[in-house]
Protein backbone atom coordinates (compact mmCIF):
# COMPACT_ATOMS: atom_id res chain seq x y z
CA UNK A 1 0.00 0.00 0.00
CA UNK A 2 2.95 2.09 0.95
CA UNK A 3 5.30 1.56 -2.01
CA UNK A 4 2.14 2.62 -4.85
CA UNK A 5 2.09 6.33 -3.05
CA UNK A 6 5.17 6.60 -2.80
CA UNK A 7 6.64 5.47 -6.06
CA UNK A 8 8.00 8.42 -8.58
CA UNK A 9 7.46 11.09 -5.79
CA UNK A 10 10.60 12.37 -5.85
CA UNK A 11 10.28 12.92 -9.65
CA UNK A 12 7.03 14.41 -9.75
CA UNK A 13 8.13 17.04 -7.10
CA UNK A 14 11.59 18.31 -8.79
CA UNK A 15 9.42 18.49 -11.71
CA UNK A 16 6.38 20.73 -10.23
CA UNK A 17 9.42 21.93 -8.58
CA UNK A 18 11.00 23.28 -11.56
CA UNK A 19 7.67 24.28 -13.13
CA UNK A 20 6.49 26.53 -10.83
CA UNK A 21 10.07 28.69 -10.68
CA UNK A 22 10.06 28.47 -14.74
CA UNK A 23 6.24 29.84 -14.19
CA UNK A 24 7.01 32.37 -11.87
CA UNK A 25 9.99 33.16 -14.06
CA UNK A 26 8.25 33.47 -16.94
CA UNK A 27 5.55 35.94 -15.06
CA UNK A 28 8.71 38.25 -13.84
CA UNK A 29 10.63 38.34 -17.01
CA UNK A 30 8.56 37.45 -19.92
CA UNK A 31 4.99 38.31 -19.83
CA UNK A 32 4.18 42.08 -20.86
CA UNK A 33 3.02 44.63 -17.93
CA UNK A 34 -0.87 44.96 -18.73
CA UNK A 35 -1.33 48.07 -20.60
CA UNK A 36 -4.16 49.08 -18.73
CA UNK A 37 -3.58 47.72 -14.99
CA UNK A 38 0.29 47.55 -14.80
CA UNK A 39 1.77 45.35 -12.59
CA UNK A 40 -0.51 44.52 -10.44
CA UNK A 41 -2.12 42.55 -13.09
CA UNK A 42 0.63 39.73 -12.46
CA UNK A 43 -1.45 38.54 -9.69
CA UNK A 44 -3.67 37.22 -12.55
CA UNK A 45 -1.23 34.45 -13.16
CA UNK A 46 -1.53 33.41 -9.85
CA UNK A 47 -5.33 33.89 -8.68
CA UNK A 48 -7.00 32.28 -11.84
CA UNK A 49 -4.74 28.91 -11.52
CA UNK A 50 -5.48 28.76 -8.11
CA UNK A 51 -9.03 29.24 -8.70
CA UNK A 52 -9.36 26.32 -11.91
CA UNK A 53 -7.24 24.19 -9.83
CA UNK A 54 -9.40 24.50 -7.03
CA UNK A 55 -12.80 24.00 -8.99
CA UNK A 56 -10.73 21.03 -10.25
CA UNK A 57 -10.41 19.45 -7.32
CA UNK A 58 -13.55 20.02 -6.05
CA UNK A 59 -14.76 18.10 -9.27
CA UNK A 60 -12.07 15.54 -8.87
CA UNK A 61 -13.30 14.77 -4.96
CA UNK A 62 -17.01 13.91 -6.41
CA UNK A 63 -15.87 12.00 -9.24
CA UNK A 64 -13.64 10.04 -6.52
CA UNK A 65 -16.95 10.22 -3.99
CA UNK A 66 -18.67 8.33 -7.18
CA UNK A 67 -16.13 5.40 -7.64
CA UNK A 68 -16.09 4.98 -3.81
CA UNK A 69 -19.80 4.69 -3.60
CA UNK A 70 -19.97 2.12 -6.95
CA UNK A 71 -16.93 0.06 -5.45
CA UNK A 72 -16.61 0.57 -1.55
CA UNK A 73 -13.25 0.72 -1.78
CA UNK A 74 -11.72 2.93 1.23
CA UNK A 75 -8.96 4.03 -1.12
CA UNK A 76 -11.37 6.03 -3.09
CA UNK A 77 -12.89 7.60 -0.13
CA UNK A 78 -9.52 8.66 1.21
CA UNK A 79 -8.56 10.26 -2.32
CA UNK A 80 -11.89 12.39 -2.51
CA UNK A 81 -11.26 13.74 1.48
CA UNK A 82 -7.44 15.05 0.55
CA UNK A 83 -8.80 15.97 -3.05
CA UNK A 84 -11.32 18.15 -1.75
CA UNK A 85 -8.97 19.27 1.88
CA UNK A 86 -6.23 20.56 -0.39
CA UNK A 87 -8.88 22.02 -2.97
CA UNK A 88 -10.52 24.38 0.20
CA UNK A 89 -7.01 25.55 1.15
CA UNK A 90 -6.30 26.63 -2.81
CA UNK A 91 -9.85 28.12 -2.74
CA UNK A 92 -8.88 29.94 0.34
CA UNK A 93 -5.67 31.27 -1.78
CA UNK A 94 -8.23 32.75 -4.45
CA UNK A 95 -10.24 34.72 -2.83
CA UNK A 96 -7.56 36.51 -1.11
CA UNK A 97 -5.50 37.18 -4.47
CA UNK A 98 -8.74 37.71 -5.97
CA UNK A 99 -9.76 40.24 -3.33
CA UNK A 100 -6.24 42.02 -3.59
CA UNK A 101 -6.96 42.15 -7.38
CA UNK A 102 -10.05 43.83 -6.89
CA UNK A 103 -8.04 46.66 -4.45
CA UNK A 104 -5.77 46.82 -6.79
CA UNK A 105 -7.60 47.47 -9.99
CA UNK A 106 -11.26 48.53 -8.77
CA UNK A 107 -10.53 50.09 -5.54
CA UNK A 108 -12.33 48.00 -3.31
CA UNK A 109 -11.74 44.69 -1.72
CA UNK A 110 -15.19 43.02 -2.61
CA UNK A 111 -17.60 43.16 -5.40
CA UNK A 112 -20.92 41.82 -5.40
CA UNK A 113 -21.19 42.70 -8.90
CA UNK A 114 -18.86 39.89 -10.07
CA UNK A 115 -20.34 36.53 -10.64
CA UNK A 116 -16.95 34.91 -10.74
CA UNK A 117 -16.11 35.25 -7.59
CA UNK A 118 -19.31 35.39 -6.03
CA UNK A 119 -19.49 31.93 -7.05
CA UNK A 120 -16.68 31.06 -5.91
CA UNK A 121 -17.25 32.18 -2.31
CA UNK A 122 -20.68 30.53 -2.10
CA UNK A 123 -18.69 27.07 -3.64
CA UNK A 124 -16.23 27.81 -0.28
CA UNK A 125 -18.74 28.37 1.91
CA UNK A 126 -20.57 25.18 0.39
CA UNK A 127 -17.32 22.96 1.00
CA UNK A 128 -16.42 24.50 4.06
CA UNK A 129 -19.16 22.05 5.69
CA UNK A 130 -17.38 18.83 4.41
CA UNK A 131 -15.23 19.03 7.20
CA UNK A 132 -17.68 19.51 9.60
CA UNK A 133 -20.19 17.07 8.19
CA UNK A 134 -17.28 14.06 8.09
CA UNK A 135 -16.38 14.92 11.85
CA UNK A 136 -19.81 14.59 13.55
CA UNK A 137 -20.05 11.13 12.07
CA UNK A 138 -18.81 8.36 14.20
CA UNK A 139 -19.08 4.98 12.43
CA UNK A 140 -16.01 4.96 9.29
CA UNK A 141 -18.27 3.48 6.89
CA UNK A 142 -21.07 5.79 7.11
CA UNK A 143 -18.59 8.75 7.30
CA UNK A 144 -17.03 8.18 3.88
CA UNK A 145 -20.40 6.83 2.72
CA UNK A 146 -22.12 10.02 3.55
CA UNK A 147 -18.95 12.40 2.34
CA UNK A 148 -18.85 10.48 -0.90
CA UNK A 149 -22.91 11.73 -0.94
CA UNK A 150 -21.88 14.91 -0.41
CA UNK A 151 -18.89 15.28 -2.41
CA UNK A 152 -21.31 14.49 -5.30
CA UNK A 153 -23.68 16.61 -4.68
CA UNK A 154 -22.01 19.03 -4.17
CA UNK A 155 -19.70 18.06 -7.38
CA UNK A 156 -23.23 18.63 -9.64
CA UNK A 157 -24.04 21.79 -7.53
CA UNK A 158 -20.58 24.17 -8.78
CA UNK A 159 -21.27 24.54 -12.46
CA UNK A 160 -25.41 24.86 -11.86
CA UNK A 161 -24.24 27.75 -9.49
CA UNK A 162 -21.81 29.33 -11.54
CA UNK A 163 -24.43 29.76 -14.07
CA UNK A 164 -27.32 30.80 -11.78
CA UNK A 165 -25.12 33.47 -10.53
CA UNK A 166 -23.47 34.63 -14.01
CA UNK A 167 -26.98 35.18 -15.54
CA UNK A 168 -27.75 37.49 -12.10
CA UNK A 169 -25.32 40.10 -12.59
CA UNK A 170 -23.82 42.45 -14.96
CA UNK A 171 -20.36 41.12 -16.86
CA UNK A 172 -17.48 43.22 -15.07
CA UNK A 173 -14.76 40.05 -14.61
CA UNK A 174 -12.48 39.71 -17.30
CA UNK A 175 -13.61 37.30 -19.13
CA UNK A 176 -9.84 35.78 -20.58
CA UNK A 177 -11.22 32.31 -21.38
CA UNK A 178 -14.41 33.24 -23.30
CA UNK A 179 -15.08 31.07 -26.67
CA UNK A 180 -14.24 33.87 -28.65
CA UNK A 181 -10.55 33.19 -27.77
CA UNK A 182 -10.38 36.33 -24.78
CA UNK A 183 -7.75 39.12 -25.72
CA UNK A 184 -4.46 37.55 -24.19
CA UNK A 185 -1.86 38.84 -26.41
CA UNK A 186 0.22 35.30 -27.19
CA UNK A 187 3.08 35.86 -24.39
CA UNK A 188 0.43 36.61 -22.25
CA UNK A 189 -1.10 32.93 -22.84
CA UNK A 190 1.89 30.88 -22.91
CA UNK A 191 2.73 32.58 -19.37
CA UNK A 192 -0.53 31.50 -18.15
CA UNK A 193 -0.82 28.12 -19.84
CA UNK A 194 2.79 27.61 -17.70
CA UNK A 195 1.05 28.98 -14.64
CA UNK A 196 -2.09 26.57 -15.01
CA UNK A 197 0.15 23.70 -15.47
CA UNK A 198 2.38 24.63 -12.78
CA UNK A 199 -0.63 24.43 -10.29
CA UNK A 200 -2.16 21.98 -11.69
CA UNK A 201 1.27 19.62 -10.87
CA UNK A 202 1.44 21.67 -7.67
CA UNK A 203 -2.07 20.08 -6.30
CA UNK A 204 -1.12 16.36 -7.62
CA UNK A 205 2.13 16.46 -5.66
CA UNK A 206 1.02 17.61 -2.64
CA UNK A 207 -1.67 15.06 -3.25
CA UNK A 208 0.29 12.07 -3.59
CA UNK A 209 2.35 13.17 -0.57
CA UNK A 210 -0.94 13.54 2.14
CA UNK A 211 -2.04 10.15 0.75
CA UNK A 212 1.28 8.73 0.94
CA UNK A 213 1.64 10.12 4.47
CA UNK A 214 -2.07 8.91 5.47
CA UNK A 215 -1.23 5.55 4.37
CA UNK A 216 1.71 5.28 6.21
CA UNK A 217 -0.33 6.56 9.14
CA UNK A 218 -2.73 4.12 9.33
CA UNK A 219 0.20 1.05 8.28
CA UNK A 220 1.72 2.17 10.91
CA UNK A 221 -0.86 2.29 13.43
CA UNK A 222 -1.98 -1.30 12.87
CA UNK A 223 1.23 -2.39 13.54
CA UNK A 224 1.71 -1.05 16.70
CA UNK A 225 -2.08 -2.47 17.12
CA UNK A 226 -0.48 -5.54 16.58
CA UNK A 227 2.51 -5.07 18.96
CA UNK A 228 -0.02 -4.18 21.48
CA UNK A 229 -2.22 -7.74 21.22
CA UNK A 230 -5.35 -5.65 19.58
CA UNK A 231 -6.47 -3.83 23.12
CA UNK A 232 -5.20 -0.46 23.98
CA UNK A 233 -4.26 1.41 20.57
CA UNK A 234 -8.39 0.61 19.00
CA UNK A 235 -9.40 3.39 20.23
CA UNK A 236 -8.37 6.08 18.39
CA UNK A 237 -8.98 9.78 18.16
CA UNK A 238 -12.20 10.58 16.40
CA UNK A 239 -11.06 12.59 12.74
CA UNK A 240 -12.61 14.07 10.06
CA UNK A 241 -9.99 12.15 8.04
CA UNK A 242 -10.66 8.59 6.78
CA UNK A 243 -9.35 5.63 8.34
CA UNK A 244 -8.21 2.76 6.10
CA UNK B 1 -43.46 0.97 -5.55
CA UNK B 2 -46.30 3.23 -5.35
CA UNK B 3 -48.15 1.72 -2.97
CA UNK B 4 -44.90 2.26 -0.85
CA UNK B 5 -45.10 5.70 -1.36
CA UNK B 6 -48.39 6.26 -0.84
CA UNK B 7 -48.22 4.70 2.28
CA UNK B 8 -45.46 6.32 3.33
CA UNK B 9 -46.88 9.94 2.56
CA UNK B 10 -50.36 9.07 4.48
CA UNK B 11 -48.12 8.25 7.51
CA UNK B 12 -46.52 11.74 6.95
CA UNK B 13 -49.72 13.75 6.53
CA UNK B 14 -51.51 11.54 9.55
CA UNK B 15 -48.22 12.15 11.48
CA UNK B 16 -48.64 15.96 10.98
CA UNK B 17 -52.47 15.79 11.57
CA UNK B 18 -52.15 14.65 14.68
CA UNK B 19 -49.19 16.13 16.23
CA UNK B 20 -48.94 19.68 14.44
CA UNK B 21 -45.32 20.20 14.79
CA UNK B 22 -44.19 21.34 11.53
CA UNK B 23 -46.60 23.55 9.66
CA UNK B 24 -48.06 25.91 12.27
CA UNK B 25 -44.18 26.09 13.60
CA UNK B 26 -43.58 27.20 9.79
CA UNK B 27 -46.11 29.64 9.32
CA UNK B 28 -45.47 31.06 13.31
CA UNK B 29 -41.65 31.33 12.21
CA UNK B 30 -42.39 32.91 8.97
CA UNK B 31 -44.94 35.86 10.59
CA UNK B 32 -42.14 36.47 13.84
CA UNK B 33 -39.62 37.03 10.68
CA UNK B 34 -42.09 39.82 8.82
CA UNK B 35 -42.10 41.69 12.39
CA UNK B 36 -38.78 41.14 12.53
CA UNK B 37 -38.20 42.26 9.14
CA UNK B 38 -40.24 45.28 9.85
CA UNK B 39 -38.37 46.82 13.03
CA UNK B 40 -34.96 45.74 11.66
CA UNK B 41 -35.76 47.88 8.12
CA UNK B 42 -38.19 50.60 9.56
CA UNK B 43 -40.31 50.18 6.48
CA UNK B 44 -43.95 49.96 6.58
CA UNK B 45 -44.45 48.76 3.10
CA UNK B 46 -42.62 47.07 1.07
CA UNK B 47 -42.37 46.29 -3.05
CA UNK B 48 -40.15 45.41 -5.48
CA UNK B 49 -36.65 43.53 -5.12
CA UNK B 50 -36.91 44.37 -1.39
CA UNK B 51 -40.15 42.89 -1.02
CA UNK B 52 -39.63 39.52 -3.05
CA UNK B 53 -35.99 39.25 -0.92
CA UNK B 54 -37.73 39.84 2.62
CA UNK B 55 -40.51 36.91 0.99
CA UNK B 56 -37.99 34.34 -0.13
CA UNK B 57 -35.36 34.65 3.01
CA UNK B 58 -38.56 33.89 5.29
CA UNK B 59 -39.78 31.40 3.23
CA UNK B 60 -36.21 29.52 2.94
CA UNK B 61 -35.56 29.84 6.99
CA UNK B 62 -38.90 28.35 7.30
CA UNK B 63 -38.40 25.26 4.99
CA UNK B 64 -35.02 25.01 7.11
CA UNK B 65 -37.30 24.40 9.96
CA UNK B 66 -39.84 21.67 7.88
CA UNK B 67 -36.01 19.63 6.90
CA UNK B 68 -34.94 19.81 10.50
CA UNK B 69 -37.83 17.76 11.94
CA UNK B 70 -38.70 15.92 8.43
CA UNK B 71 -36.95 12.38 10.02
CA UNK B 72 -36.83 13.29 13.11
CA UNK B 73 -39.46 10.34 13.57
CA UNK B 74 -37.54 7.83 11.33
CA UNK B 75 -34.81 8.38 13.80
CA UNK B 76 -36.19 8.39 16.96
CA UNK B 77 -38.48 6.20 16.74
CA UNK B 78 -36.92 3.38 14.67
CA UNK B 79 -38.72 4.41 11.41
CA UNK B 80 -35.78 3.54 9.29
CA UNK B 81 -35.06 0.09 10.54
CA UNK B 82 -38.73 -0.53 9.81
CA UNK B 83 -38.38 0.92 6.39
CA UNK B 84 -35.62 -1.00 5.62
CA UNK B 85 -36.88 -4.32 6.65
CA UNK B 86 -39.91 -4.07 4.52
CA UNK B 87 -39.50 -5.28 0.88
CA UNK B 88 -39.96 -2.36 -0.87
CA UNK B 89 -37.71 0.08 -3.15
CA UNK B 90 -35.60 2.08 -0.78
CA UNK B 91 -36.49 4.85 -3.71
CA UNK B 92 -39.86 5.22 -2.50
CA UNK B 93 -38.67 6.74 1.25
CA UNK B 94 -37.22 9.51 -1.03
CA UNK B 95 -40.52 10.14 -2.92
CA UNK B 96 -42.67 10.37 -0.16
CA UNK B 97 -40.66 12.42 1.69
CA UNK B 98 -39.75 14.77 -0.95
CA UNK B 99 -43.50 14.96 -2.01
CA UNK B 100 -44.38 15.53 2.07
CA UNK B 101 -42.17 18.46 1.97
CA UNK B 102 -43.52 19.77 -1.19
CA UNK B 103 -46.72 19.53 0.59
CA UNK B 104 -45.69 21.73 3.64
CA UNK B 105 -44.17 23.99 2.05
CA UNK B 106 -47.36 24.99 -0.12
CA UNK B 107 -49.29 24.75 2.52
CA UNK B 108 -46.99 27.08 4.47
CA UNK B 109 -47.36 29.52 1.57
CA UNK B 110 -50.94 29.72 1.39
CA UNK B 111 -50.74 31.40 4.44
CA UNK B 112 -47.31 33.14 4.45
CA UNK B 113 -48.00 34.74 0.89
CA UNK B 114 -51.49 35.92 2.09
CA UNK B 115 -50.14 37.30 5.80
CA UNK B 116 -47.04 39.09 3.67
CA UNK B 117 -49.30 40.43 1.72
CA UNK B 118 -51.46 42.23 4.13
CA UNK B 119 -48.57 43.20 6.66
CA UNK B 120 -45.62 44.10 4.43
CA UNK B 121 -46.54 44.45 1.01
CA UNK B 122 -47.47 47.70 -0.40
CA UNK B 123 -48.88 47.26 -3.77
CA UNK B 124 -51.58 44.79 -4.48
CA UNK B 125 -50.33 41.23 -4.92
CA UNK B 126 -53.79 40.27 -7.03
CA UNK B 127 -52.58 41.22 -10.70
CA UNK B 128 -49.13 39.08 -10.26
CA UNK B 129 -50.26 36.58 -7.85
CA UNK B 130 -50.84 32.96 -10.91
CA UNK B 131 -47.34 33.72 -11.47
CA UNK B 132 -46.40 34.36 -8.34
CA UNK B 133 -47.49 30.87 -7.27
CA UNK B 134 -45.88 29.12 -10.36
CA UNK B 135 -42.82 30.50 -9.27
CA UNK B 136 -42.87 28.98 -5.83
CA UNK B 137 -44.04 26.24 -7.21
CA UNK B 138 -41.26 25.43 -8.97
CA UNK B 139 -38.86 26.98 -6.49
CA UNK B 140 -40.80 24.25 -4.24
CA UNK B 141 -40.19 21.75 -6.14
CA UNK B 142 -36.27 22.10 -5.74
CA UNK B 143 -36.36 22.84 -2.15
CA UNK B 144 -38.37 19.70 -1.31
CA UNK B 145 -35.73 17.54 -3.19
CA UNK B 146 -32.58 19.49 -1.98
CA UNK B 147 -34.14 19.68 1.89
CA UNK B 148 -35.03 15.68 1.80
CA UNK B 149 -31.04 14.89 0.63
CA UNK B 150 -29.99 17.33 3.56
CA UNK B 151 -31.91 15.88 5.87
CA UNK B 152 -31.28 12.13 5.50
CA UNK B 153 -28.19 13.33 5.33
CA UNK B 154 -27.95 15.74 8.40
CA UNK B 155 -30.33 13.49 10.66
CA UNK B 156 -27.67 10.62 11.07
CA UNK B 157 -25.00 13.27 12.54
CA UNK B 158 -24.62 14.27 15.82
CA UNK B 159 -24.80 18.08 14.65
CA UNK B 160 -27.83 17.62 13.30
CA UNK B 161 -29.76 20.71 13.91
CA UNK B 162 -26.23 22.43 12.74
CA UNK B 163 -25.39 21.11 9.55
CA UNK B 164 -28.97 21.30 8.23
CA UNK B 165 -28.48 25.23 7.81
CA UNK B 166 -24.91 25.16 7.04
CA UNK B 167 -26.05 22.42 4.14
CA UNK B 168 -29.01 23.75 2.80
CA UNK B 169 -28.61 27.22 2.42
CA UNK B 170 -25.66 27.42 -0.12
CA UNK B 171 -27.42 24.88 -2.01
CA UNK B 172 -30.52 26.83 -2.24
CA UNK B 173 -28.80 30.22 -3.53
CA UNK B 174 -29.19 29.48 -7.18
CA UNK B 175 -33.03 28.79 -6.44
CA UNK B 176 -32.92 32.11 -4.22
CA UNK B 177 -31.16 34.02 -7.04
CA UNK B 178 -34.11 32.84 -9.61
CA UNK B 179 -36.94 32.77 -7.28
CA UNK B 180 -35.97 36.42 -6.16
CA UNK B 181 -35.29 37.88 -9.76
CA UNK B 182 -38.41 36.69 -10.87
CA UNK B 183 -40.79 37.66 -8.07
CA UNK B 184 -39.07 41.40 -8.32
CA UNK B 185 -41.52 42.52 -11.07
CA UNK B 186 -44.22 40.80 -9.39
CA UNK B 187 -44.52 42.34 -6.44
CA UNK B 188 -44.35 46.17 -7.99
CA UNK B 189 -47.64 48.07 -8.45
CA UNK B 190 -49.57 46.20 -11.72
CA UNK B 191 -46.32 43.96 -12.21
CA UNK B 192 -48.75 40.84 -13.73
CA UNK B 193 -46.97 40.58 -16.87
CA UNK B 194 -43.59 40.67 -15.17
CA UNK B 195 -42.31 36.96 -15.29
CA UNK B 196 -39.38 36.24 -16.85
CA UNK B 197 -39.50 32.91 -18.63
CA UNK B 198 -35.58 32.52 -18.32
CA UNK B 199 -35.71 32.59 -14.20
CA UNK B 200 -38.47 29.46 -14.67
CA UNK B 201 -35.63 27.55 -16.95
CA UNK B 202 -33.09 28.39 -14.24
CA UNK B 203 -35.75 26.47 -11.76
CA UNK B 204 -36.75 23.44 -13.92
CA UNK B 205 -32.92 22.97 -14.69
CA UNK B 206 -32.00 22.82 -10.66
CA UNK B 207 -35.01 20.84 -9.52
CA UNK B 208 -34.31 18.14 -12.54
CA UNK B 209 -30.13 18.23 -12.24
CA UNK B 210 -30.87 17.68 -8.58
CA UNK B 211 -33.70 15.48 -8.85
CA UNK B 212 -32.49 12.83 -11.05
CA UNK B 213 -29.26 13.47 -8.88
CA UNK B 214 -31.18 12.65 -5.46
CA UNK B 215 -32.61 9.75 -7.47
CA UNK B 216 -29.74 8.26 -7.97
CA UNK B 217 -27.99 8.50 -4.87
CA UNK B 218 -30.39 8.56 -1.92
CA UNK B 219 -30.22 4.44 -1.31
CA UNK B 220 -26.75 5.15 0.12
CA UNK B 221 -28.00 7.10 2.97
CA UNK B 222 -29.96 4.55 4.07
CA UNK B 223 -27.47 1.44 4.07
CA UNK B 224 -26.77 -0.19 7.06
Amino acid sequence: MNAVFGRGLRTLSLLTAALLVGAFALVFFYAPNDADQGFIQKIFYLHVPLAIVALGGFVAGGVYGIRYLRTGDRLHDLRSYVAIHLSLILAVGALVTGSIWARGSWGVWWTWDEPTLVSFLIVFLLYACYQPLRFSIEDPERQARYAAVFSVIAGAFVPLNFMAVRMAQAYVHPRVLSTTGGSMPGSMRLTFAVAVLAMALLFVTLWKYELASKSATFRLRALKRRLAGDEELWTTRRSAAPTL
Amino acid sequence: MRHAIAALIRKDVRLELRTRESVPAMVLFSLGTFVLFHFALDEREVSGALAAGILWVTLLFAAVLGINRLFVAEREEGGFDGFLLAPVDRTSLFVAKATVLFGFLVAVEVFVVAAFAVLLLGPSPWAGLPALALVLVVADAGIAVIGTLVGALAVQTRARDLLVPLLALPLSIPLVIAGARACAPLLTAGGGDGLEARWLLVLGLYDLVFGLLAYAIFDFLLEE
